[in-house]
């Protein structure tokens, strides 16, 4: 028995790392003192070193081209969920990064936090490497089940326990949907397992397939734009973005939109594919939809947060574009975007979470950053940056990440989806460039309001992250060709 | 006497299901009820994946019935400790009051 259990263990140390280090702080926070303030910060820290000892013996283990699945069948690694777990990692680490300085100020006084982004890291992690609806269900889970109790962390504003209440509530509605979806997958094809579910849908599509297994594709894809905010199921996003404090929000938009969003493509590539006819048209729906609602919606908001919330909505409508393309250059193109998207989303929320109040109140409204480029220069011009580049302005990463999208709806013959892509995108560029005329042409308020950000939070950790970040998005177009080798063999992997 | 088929389980599942699915979104007085509604559509999948288990002759459906079970029980703890925090702060659990954040 120990021979069948010794090489399963070994390819799924970077999770191992994470979960026991998790337990290890959770111990170590019961030892503590409780109230103790420093803590919160200390185990950040110790999240970030965890997770960034995961993110090497993942690139260590990593051989190109290889494919193995394990767990009987329940997890599967190849190039595709590889550069996925980097982006996780890095993502997560990033986020944590930024929001050290200010963990205090925000009222995230509790330990749990850092232990529960690492164990939703794990949640993550087994979702977009999982081979199986059982596997990516217990995924799912844990990474919802733990941003429920993130949202809801800040115990004493009523905001952040209305958010989570709302949050938990369409979250669960979502998993009821996935879980009946499965089964009716499960019923009508007879396995759980994506590569015994492919072989049976590539039978089965000659003789016509059974009702059963559309329904439950339906269902399927209704949940997962759930997890990912796309129109008609992002109510819960402005809300959730508002409510909660804005480093958890700066998680929640990170790293689990990215997750959701390779799941949905492993799904709709992998045992999917041959169905391709009837899920094209979901998807081009819950696009153009997402793509409408995030330009116009966002365009009467001036709560910084649902500004962004709804910008989150306008992305993942671009990257569902990709996905509707269905061949290999929109696999590239959503990995492209999700990179940009990633990088984009912590250095904004970076920026916005360093600019405080006189109390060290948060940024709260568009107002409160009138004039801030006369007194922080260089943050200003970091999230000037950020707002260029989700505006989709040429040198910027975020153009790139448009250009390959709609290269890849045209190839695809998607011509009026394309079209409505970039005239969203015209439109929403109309609230980023809002924010970069208010930061750089509007006066410095007489009487500044309570959340107006005139005192910076720096950390030497937000500091690189920051840095780093601007430089990758400023010059992303003097080397693309890392980011694009890895989407190609990404693409390659998850269509072989 | 007629025997019960397949087909039998799964309207009794689908039936359960819309039914918590109503209950969602029909309910505008108390959240104890969405929490008693999503339980209801979780046991729906649960008779759906048993049934199929059952006619596919096949351990799976149980398998994953079996973890639908214990997911649905740390799903409702967490879901009443958000409700107690939301109760604390709020005063009643109205889903009609829940209404801090529009737009």
């Amino acid at each position: 028995m120990i021979g069948f259990f010794a090489p399963d263990f070994k390819l799924i140390i970077p999770e191992l790392i994470l979960l026991v280090t998790s337990l290890l702080l959770l111990i170590g926070g019961a030892l503590y003192k409780s109230g103790n303030p420093d803590l919160p910060r200390r185990f950040s820290q110790y999240a970030i070193v965890a997770l960034l000892i995961a993110l090497v013996v993942l690139v260590l283990q990593y051989k190109p081209t290889e494919k193995w699945i394990t767990f009987e069948g329940l997890i599967l690694q190849d190039d595709f969920v590889y550069f996925a777990k980097i982006l996780i990692l890095a993502g997560t680490a990033a986020v944590l990064a930024v929001s050290i300085p200010v963990l205090s100020k925000e009222n995230i006084t509790s330990y749990e936090h850092s232990i529960l982004i690492l164990l939703a890291t794990v949640g993550m992690m087994l979702m977009v490497e999982s081979n199986d609806f059982m596997a990516l269900f217990i995924g799912l889970e844990m990474q919802g089940l733990c941003l429920y109790v993130l949202a809801g962390l800040n115990r004493d504003r009523l905001l952040s326990s209305e958010a989570a209440l709302k949050y938990f509530v369409l979250g669960a509605l979502a998993t009821c949907l996935y879980l009946y979806g499965a089964s009716l997958i499960y019923g009508f094809s007879g396995s759980t397992n994506f590569e015994v579910l492919g072989d049976v849908i590539r039978i089965q599509s000659n003789e016509g397939l059974g009702i059963g297994l559309l329904v439950g594709i339906v269902f399927i894809v209704a949940a997962l734009a759930f997890k990912v905010s796309a129109v008609p199921f992002h109510m819960w996003t402005p809300d959730v973005y508002q409510g909660c404090s804005t480093p958890i929000t700066a998680f929640i938009a990170a790293a689990p939109k990215v997750a959701g969003m390779i799941v949905f493509l492993r799904l709709m590539m992998s045992p999917f594919l041959l169905l391709y006819g009837e899920w094209q048209e979901l998807i081009f729906f819950l696009s153009f939809a997402s793509m409408v609602v995030g330009a116009f919606a966002a365009l009467r908001q001036n709560d910084l947060k649902r500004l962004l919330a709804y910008s989150a909505i306008g992305q993942m409508g671009y990257i569902l574009l990709g996905l509707a393309a269905g061949n290999d250059e929109g696999i590239q193109a959503v990995f492209v975007y999700l990179t940009i998207y990633l990088i984009m989303i912590i250095g904004t929320f970076g920026c916005l979470l360093c600019l405080r109040g006189k109390g060290y109140e948060g940024v709260q409204y568009i107002e409160d950053l009138s004039g801030i480029s006369t007194l922080h220069p260089k943050i200003a011009f970091a999230l000037a940056i950020f707002m260029f580049s989700m505006a989709g302005i040429p040198p910027l990463a975020g153009f790139f990440a448009k250009f390959y999208v709609f290269k890849a709806a045209i190839s695809a013959g998607l011509f009026g989806l394309a079209i409505a892509g970039v005239l969203t995108s015209v439109v929403a560029s109309y609230y980023y460039l809002k924010i970069v005329k208010v930061m750089y042409f509007d006066r410095v308020p007489e009487i500044p309001t309570p959340s107006y950000g005139q005192i910076l939070t720096l950390s030497p950790e937000l500091k690189i992250v920051l840095n780093f970040f601007a430089i990758v998005i400023l010059f992303f177009f003097v080397f693309p060709n890392p980011l694009l080798e890895m989407a190609q063999l990404a693409a390659l992997a998850i269509l072989s | 006497m007629m025997a019960i088929s397949l087909d039998h389980y799964l309207i009794v599942g689908a039936l359960l299901f819309t039914i918590g699915g109503v209950g969602i979104f029909l309910n505008r007085r108390n959240v104890i009820v969405i929490l008693m509604s999503i339980e209801l559509m979780l046991l729906a999948v649960n008779i759906n994946l048993i049934a199929f288990s059952r006619f596919l002759e096949d351990l799976t459906g149980q398998v994953f019935a079996l973890f639908v079970l214990t997911v649905a029980a740390a799903e409702a703890s967490i879901g009443l400790a958000i409700l107690v925090t939301y109760f604390r702060n709020h005063g009643n659990i109205y889903v009609d009051e829940m209404d801090m954040m529009k737009g």
